[in-house]
């Protein structure tokens, strides 16, 4: 890949998501470039799925998703680091219940 | 599709591989081809595999080069399982290497078209000569007719070819639409795209004449009844390929009356040795190799 591809620089980054079998969620493994929606599938078909992985593909515009940003770590996620009553590990759970 | 696959003959001669590589001829049932036919099959794979593989690290980008690998290796794959059950049926000492490596360039019975290097016109060796406009019109003219040939063959009495087309049918399908986005996307692209696929069209089309025009090897197969009648999808071929053109915007180029090339024949171009040397070099300096 010599240079930088044009693609890089004109086409879109999209994410992929990719449900591994039926009953599972969708799951976030990576992103490429494409000019379209379409393409994006493909591709994603082509650099995601070929050891089996998938049974079915979501591709979303990088663009279009909304992320936290790190400089708000300290008032999104720190407050609840001493919380630990909501984990429900103050509950004894009965024998007969078996593995949670 | 159905009317592709000739009614069984019983008078004719349905298994002689008739210069099969090596002696010995395995007796198998009725309505099936001979092990010649099945190299046809997998020399077109082969070579193709082989040719567009050059593009692995030198794709136009990262995505593109994976996905052409991947077309590669279905290819490569379908290669194998035909020289596996082609070296069934020869016997003797065949098997599927033989069959690739150590078969010179006369030998071997792939279109003429699939072996011509990535480029318009037949000078020029740098690497940075090669084109990718080249790499997938011919995808798409190889692609379009090999979804119909696999479509009509996974129905053909030869149940291990039936059942190698019902694999390869669904490697091809993909290849096909991989090949036609790309025609769509290039060929009503920019003007400096559309140009390049027209010439890639240009200089391949007259190539497909090949398709059409039935070999001796091709006949006996077809009297098997087993084998497809590849004239008898032109009329398909033809709307499929006119159909994905209008949307590409390219122009479909008159043929010129002249030559057909016969690589299924054995009668190749000069870029098959040199294809074949680099690919069978290995196998044949170390024979028996072993990963």
């Amino acid at each position: 890949m010599s240079n930088t591809a044009p693609a890089l620089k004109e086409w879109p980054l999209w994410e992929v998501f990719i449900r591994s079998k039926q009953g599972l969620e969708h799951k976030h493994c990576g992103s490429l470039h494409a000019a379209d929606a379409r393409q994006a599938l493909q591709m994603a078909r082509d650099v995601y799925t070929r050891r089996q992985e998938g049974v079915s593909i979501w591709v979303v515009p990088s663009a279009q998703i909304t992320a936290s940003e790190p400089d708000d770590k300290a008032e999104f996620f720190e407050p609840m680091g001493d919380k630990i009553y909501r984990h429900p590990t103050f509950y004894e759970i009965p024998d007969e219940v078996g593995h949670m | 599709m159905d009317a592709a696959i000739a009614a069984p003959s019983a008078a004719q001669d349905r298994s002689k591989p008739a210069s099969a590589p090596s002696g010995g001829s395995a007796p198998h049932a009725v309505g099936s081809v001979g092990a010649n036919y099945l190299l046809h099959l997998a020399d077109n794979a082969l070579v193709l595999g082989q040719r567009n593989a050059e593009w692995c690290g030198h794709g136009p980008i990262l995505e593109e080069d994976i996905a052409m690998a991947n077309i590669s290796l279905d290819l490569v794959g379908q290669a194998r399982l035909l020289y596996q059950e082609a070296a069934r049926r020869i016997g003797g000492e065949a098997t599927e290497d033989t069959l690739a490596y150590f078969r010179d360039a006369p030998e071997f019975r792939n279109y003429t078209l699939l072996e011509l290097p990535h480029r318009v016109g037949l000078v020029g060796y740098a690497q940075s000569d090669i084109d990718y406009s080249v790499t997938l019109v011919r995808n798409f003219l190889y692609g379009s007719l090999m979804v119909m040939v696999w479509d009509a063959l996974q129905r053909s009495s030869d149940e291990a070819l039936a059942a190698i087309a019902a694999k390869s049918l669904k490697e091809a399908k993909y290849h096909l639409r991989h090949a036609s986005d790309w025609m769509v996307r290039l060929g009503d692209g920019s003007e400096e795209s559309h140009a390049r696929m027209q010439a890639a069209l240009d200089h391949l089309m007259p190539y497909t004449q090949e398709f059409w025009a039935t070999s001796e090897l091709e006949s006996q197969a077809v009297a098997t009844g087993a084998a497809v009648d590849v004239p008898s999808l032109r009329t398909a071929w033809d709307a499929l390929v006119n159909e994905v053109l209008a949307e590409a915007t390219l122009k479909r180029p008159a043929l010129p009356a002249g030559y057909i090339t016969q690589g299924k024949s054995g009668i190749h171009s000069e870029h098959l040795s040199y294809l074949l040397g680099e690919m069978q070099g290995l196998a044949r300096a170390h024979p028996g190799a072993q990963w």
